[in-house]
């Protein structure tokens, strides 16, 4: 068993496990970061950006002026953005059979890897993980092809350039292979591959093996897996939560008994607490509101949003914000807003209940109603006219490199008055304001990532006791500006087993049996015999059928009838058929209890002479020989075939047979 | 109605707690008794499954948890679990604070009856205990409606509850994979019905609908608040727009806003078309049906009224017929099945004058039209299920004793499995067969496999060896190897050797030669070594010649084998005292 590591990202895996002839992909996450080294995308024309000076090296040897600009000391590639893609040389890519997502944010490669490169598998996620992973593709092609590009910077991924360039950039890895955004219509196509699944549903792969997912808490239909035979098994843990917040609370009991655990995306903020954070949030919010200034809160459009909305829901009144106007920005805000509530089945039991009654789960329903939230595709159209300030606006993307983030950057962040807020977690918020700088807007870090930290981990594998872990080495050590805070690391008995990017590792795992099934004839037809107490054995012979990975063991067919034929008079010379094997034998025969048997059946003329290791019994009248040792018994027996059985079977009586 | 026990290994499950509409007595109740003549149904019942939120399949339910007593799960979809116990509390309304009868359940009961229950998710396999599984599918047949497998080691039944093959307005079509239970448990209601394509019907139920608006009649639709309701009036609301008219739609009770708020939020469980789209146009907002008022049944004028209950048993729809039967402008349509007993089932039946409570008669005038909406799967789509489930077994119920019958004909000819038709307090017993499930050693099966080649040989199987060992619950599959090595035994050699006289004028090697030549010929496919210490060997026979003292023609064979050759042995020692053919060189 192997497992393939394509991606070096712990929060976006793209793993690649085989077992039992069978090749799963777990997960498909793209790596993003890499979009930090470009330059926003503005939606209307921005002279600042515009006149940004181009960067040329400092001896004036090398001139990319016309495609990299400097900012505040920074340098940026002025072209499309471009993503990481997982590692497509270390396997080939066609030969994967399943692909299993675990939640929304982990499936964004999934056109790269299910177009152009020869799959024909099938992609398994839940029903809200495949809509919201739709909406979140959609919203990116969106957030590209409205503001095409025409440029596209190449001449700096040029390896001796690279070399010659300021870091960030200079240390990028693999940038020859970073991919623009696809298309509207191979996210189609890649999604049309998506076959269904519910929590706990058991999916079988070509009879070999059984993939299950379970409810991991973390986000909308989010999901671990559970890959196993029926004597091995493997977990796969993924953006997990224990924090109550909307979804389906997390599944651990079916996560023991694992020989394999393989881990990743714990929480990138591990020193900073969900709810602490949403406290701030709030606070800073209320404070910029009262003193006339916006908030801008840059998000994904699905998951924590939902979160804040249903906070900011208990906390508008009490903060006395009934008038301001908040606003979500996005292609997708009105869809993403909607599909929340009609997944009833995906949550967590309180928000379940309210569906009983019936009422809309999550309050942002409320919020719309009552005209406090207001949702727009884009800041043209309705939006520009219906817009009020001071006010709070949501909006993607939270790499403030593209989307309608980018134009409220420019349009506040030279006043004082207005904050940016940032709660996601996957971008570090000094990196995402580099090209905006000077920047006047205040701006406050309140990270809010749901997923296990540390102790909470420690805790529960502890519990569900896996026989081995894998985990990306970044868990294996404490992060690097924190190096002595050894409580953010894993360690474990006996140590995780790490992996990085391009890693290929060898799974600890010894497969000693398999299932099959005994068909109702043959099981009649055993004859079990105790052997030891409590334990019996019974000789099987029998026919083994494979199909499609699954073994049935029939009874052997009696021979067909001989048909009558000339060489019917040579019968006694047709060799034996052995149909079945005389089995093994266990035991030893007793002297004095053979001999008294012997005499039973008419032979009394016995000789007995000890040897070393036994006796040799001398049967006179029929000149035959019978040598008993303690694992053995020689029968000496000249032309008497009768005589012979019936002593093999007397001797046979007082053995096992297995 | 509904309410079927079913024991598979040694499990006891119930599925469906319906209630008999066209009862008024003790007898609208199953009998529990059957299960239990005293003690609480805990003790006796693994688990109770709902399969849609009808009062056939659900309305006794909170009689057996509270009143009878059962307090183990009770399993059922997330919608099934939303609407159900609306509808109890709503028959309960009707019988006791309006019939005023008494030993019925109360409102709290409803409620404690449902903190027993467990919501179920499509798809998903819910371990009951340690052997039973459970898996729910969809069934189309009302929101939430699903066909449940249940699985106890390899035996295994599917349960369907009521089900609809056909796709409608707001509904997909039923789906099972192919699960091979050892019995499938179908409903049959319209088990010899082929109905005319949906199309049709839909046209003539709007012709009837909007003639009768023409001329000004009144048309009452008898409905429940739930499902078919929801279909009619996407159809409707559709053919208003398109046709402008102006005639008011009414929906009657309460429920009506409440009910489509509850398609709005189990929008997962619709169609195809309705999910697609419902983030643009939800189709569970109408814009021409309006609530019912009691005082508008006396108002002049053409209108459209959906009333509950669906079956004139009782309730708004009862009373509003009361008040229109005398007119022959008017019609009622009734777009469901009725059961015996009921008004909808009399009129149904061509019956002109009815008796009501209180000995007072009344003339039915107006047209009474039947249009079949109800969405059950028909003949050709009981057969589409068998096709899809692969039973081994089937099992028809509810339906009539008739139709069944000729169902069973059909199926037992076309797919020749058994059909059962019990009736009420009927036991069927199917035996299954169950295969053995048991761990092999993946060194035996490999070994096995390999020697097998990849493609199995029908007409010479390979026989395959080996030891299976007993011990406390688990079932293993050893070569007879491994099984001496595992329990620690010793073998026992069992040997023997045998000396036949042989008249053959040759040296020995010569004799030894000729015996190898001659074994050569006789036993094909056997391996046989002449090696060169002077034996010859036959699989692991081993054959010696020497001399006899006396005559040096006279050869002695010494023939050694151990008991697991003792077949081919005792062949050799027997074909080899006949003596070597002359024609050996």
């Amino acid at each position: 068993m192997k497992l393939y590591c394509l991606s070096g990202h712990p929060t976006l895996p793209c793993n690649v496990l085989k077992f039992k002839s069978t090749t799963i992909m777990l997960d498909c996450g793209l790596d993003t970061t890499s979009v930090l080294n470009f330059l926003p995308l503005p939606l209307v024309h921005s002279p600042r950006l515009s006149k940004l000076p181009g960067w040329v090296s400092k001896d004036g040897t090398l001139n990319l002026e016309k495609e990299l600009k400097e900012c505040a000391g920074r340098v940026f590639v002025d072209s499309q953005p471009e993503f990481c893609l997982p590692e497509k040389e270390l396997l080939d890519l066609s030969t994967i059979d399943v692909i299993l997502i675990s939640n929304y944010h982990c499936m964004m490669a999934l056109p790269y890897i299910t177009e152009h490169t020869g799959f024909t598998g099938t992609v398994y996620a839940t029903e809200p993980t495949l809509q919201i992973g739709r909406l979140l593709m959609e919203e990116l092609v969106n957030f590209m092809e409205r503001v095409p590009k025409a440029q596209s910077a190449t001449c700096w991924k040029n390896k001796e350039i690279q070399r010659m360039l300021p870091g960030p950039l200079k240390d990028a890895v693999d940038v020859w292979t970073w991919k623009r955004s696809y298309s509207m219509q191979e996210v189609n196509s890649a999604l049309s591959k998506v076959q269904l699944v519910g929590y706990s549903q058991k999916v079988e792969l070509f009879g070999a093996v059984q993939v299950s997912p379970l409810s991991s808490g973390y986000s909308l239909g989010s999901s671990n897996w559970i890959i196993q035979s029926h004597h091995e098994k493997v977990s796969y843990v993924s953006g997990s939560s224990l924090l109550t917040t909307h979804p389906q609370p997390m599944d651990q009991s079916s996560l023991k008994n694992s020989d394999v655990l393989i881990l990743t995306g714990l929480t990138q903020m591990p020193t900073a607490n969900p709810d602490g954070m949403l406290g701030e949030f709030c606070s800073n919010l209320a404070m910029t509101i009262r003193a006339g200034g916006n908030v801008l809160v840059p998000c994904y459009s699905s998951g924590v949003i939902y979160d804040l909305l249903e906070c900011l829901y208990q906390f508008i009144e009490s903060a006395n914000l009934g008038t301001t106007p908040f606003y979500f920005i996005s292609p997708v805000a009105n869809s993403s807003l909607e599909f929340s509530q009609i997944f009833a089945e995906w949550l967590c039991h309180n928000k379940q209940s309210k569906v009983y009654l019936p009422e809309p789960p999550f309050p942002h329903a409320e919020l719309i109603q009552t005209n406090k939230l207001k949702h727009y595709p884009s800041i043209h159209g309705d939006f520009s006219s219906e817009f009020r300030q001071p006010c709070v606006v949501f909006t993607g993307h939270p790499s403030l490199r593209f989307g309608d983030v980018v134009h409220f950057m420019e349009l506040w962040g030279k006043s004082s008055l207005n904050t940016i807020i940032f709660t996601e977690p996957d971008f570090s918020y000094l990196d995402a304001l580099a090209p905006y700088q000077p920047l006047a807007m205040k701006c406050v870090y309140c990270p809010i990532d749901t997923r296990l930290n540390f102790h909470q981990v420690s805790k529960l594998l502890k519990e569900v006791q896996p026989l081995h872990v894998v985990c990306p080495e970044q868990y294996t050590q404490p992060p690097l500006t924190q190096s002595h805070r050894s409580d953010l690391m894993l360690e474990l008995q006996p140590p995780p087993m790490p992996y990085r990017r391009c890693s290929v590792l060898n799974l600890p795992f010894r497969r000693r049996y398999e299932r099959v099934y005994i068909m109702p004839e043959l099981a009649n037809s055993l004859v079990p015999s105790e052997i030891k107490p409590g334990i019996s054995l019974a000789t099987v012979s029998a026919v083994l059928h494979s199909k499609d990975n699954k073994h049935t063991l029939q009874s052997v067919p009696k021979p067909p009838p001989v048909p009558p034929s000339k060489k019917r008079k040579r019968v006694i010379e047709e060799p034996p058929v052995v149909l079945a094997p005389k089995p093994l034998l266990s035991g030893a025969v007793p002297l004095e209890a053979f001999l008294a048997t012997l005499q039973k059946h008419g032979i009394t003329e016995v000789k007995v002479e000890e040897t070393a290791d036994g006796h040799i019994l001398h049967l006179q009248a029929e000149d035959t020989l019978i040598q008993l040792e303690e694992d053995g018994t020689h029968i000496v027996c000249d032309n008497n075939e009768p005589l012979r059985t019936t002593l093999r079977d007397l001797v046979l009586r007082f053995l096992q047979k297995l | 109605r509904s309410c079927i026990l079913v024991s598979i290994g040694g499990k006891n499950i119930m599925l469906d707690c319906g209630m008999h509409m066209g009862y008024n007595d003790d007898r609208r109740f199953p009998d529990f008794s059957y299960i239990t003549q005293n003690g609480r149904l805990t003790d006796f019942l693994d688990c109770v499954i709902i399969s849609h939120f009808h009062l056939d399949h659900c309305g006794a339910l909170p009689f057996m948890s509270e009143m009878v007593g059962y307090d183990g799960p009770i399993y059922m979809t997330h919608p099934t679990k939303a609407i159900c116990p609306i509808l109890l509390e709503d028959f309960r309304k009707i019988t006791v604070d309006k019939k005023g009868e008494t030993n019925f359940f109360t409102s709290q009961m409803i409620k404690d009856c449902m903190k027993k229950v467990v919501p179920l998710n499509l798809h998903q396999t819910v371990q009951v205990d340690d052997e039973l599984e459970i898996k729910a599918y969809y069934a189309g047949h009302v929101l939430g409606a699903a066909m449940v497998h249940i699985k106890v080691g390899s035996e295994s039944v599917v349960y369907t509850g009521d089900y609809n093959m056909t796709p409608d307005r707001h509904l997909g079509a039923a789906w099972i994979d192919k699960c091979r239970p050892d019995i499938l448990i179908s409903e049959s209601t319209y088990a010899t019905t082929i109905r005319d394509s949906k199309r049709c019907r839909e046209r003539d139920f709007l012709k009837k609908v909007h003639e009768s608006i023409e001329r000004g009649g009144k048309v009452l639709i008898p409905v429940f608040a739930l499902g078919r309701a929801q279909e009619l009036c996407i159809l409707l609301e559709t053919f208003w727009e398109r046709m402008n008219l102006k005639a008011p739609i009414y929906f009657s009770t309460g429920l009506t806003e409440k009910a489509n708020h509850y398609y709005k939020l189990f929008i997962t469980w619709t169609n195809q078309k309705i999910r697609k789209t419902f983030v643009q146009r939800n189709m569970f907002e109408f814009k021409h049906i309006k609530a019912f008022d009691r005082s508008y049944a006396d108002n002049p004028g053409p209108m459209v009224v959906f009333a509950t209950p669906g079956m004139l048993h009782a309730g708004q729809s009862l009373q509003i017929f009361k008040k229109w039967a005398g007119n022959e402008k008017n019609m009622v349509i009734m777009p469901g099945y009725c059961v015996q007993g009921t008004i909808g089932h009399k009129i149904l039946n061509g019956q002109r004058k009815l008796e009501m409570e209180g000995r007072s008669t009344l003339d039915v005038k107006l047209q009474v039209e039947y249009m079949s909406f109800s969405a059950h799967a028909d003949a050709k789509g009981i057969m589409q299920l068998i096709r899809m489930a692969e039973p081994r077994n089937m099992l028809l119920v509810h339906g009539e004793a008739v139709k069944m019958e000729f169902l069973k004909g059909k199926i037992e000819q076309e797919f020749s499995i058994d059909c059962y038709m019990p009736a009420n307090g009927e036991t069927v017993t199917v035996t299954t067969n169950p295969s053995v499930p048991v761990d092999i050693s993946l060194n035996l099966l490999k070994r096995e496999m390999a020697l097998g080649g990849p493609l199995p040989d029908p007409k010479k199987p390979r026989t395959m060896h080996g030891t299976l060992i007993m011990k406390e619950n688990s079932l293993k599959l050893v070569s007879s190897e491994q099984a001496l090595k595992e329990l620690g035994l010793n073998e026992h050699q069992l040997r023997f050797t045998c000396r036949v006289q042989l008249q053959d004028p040759h040296s020995d090697t010569d004799t030894l030669h000729r015996i190898y030549t001659h074994l050569k010929s006789v036993l094909k496919g056997y391996t046989i070594q002449h090696l060169p210490d002077g034996t010859v060997m036959v699989e692991s026979i081993v054959i010696k010649v020497s001399s006899s003292t006396e005559d040096p023609n006279t050869k002695v064979l010494l023939l050694s084998w151990s008991y697991q050759d003792e077949d081919l042995g005792s062949f050799l020692s027997t074909l080899l005292k006949k003596g070597l053919p002359s024609g050996l060189c």
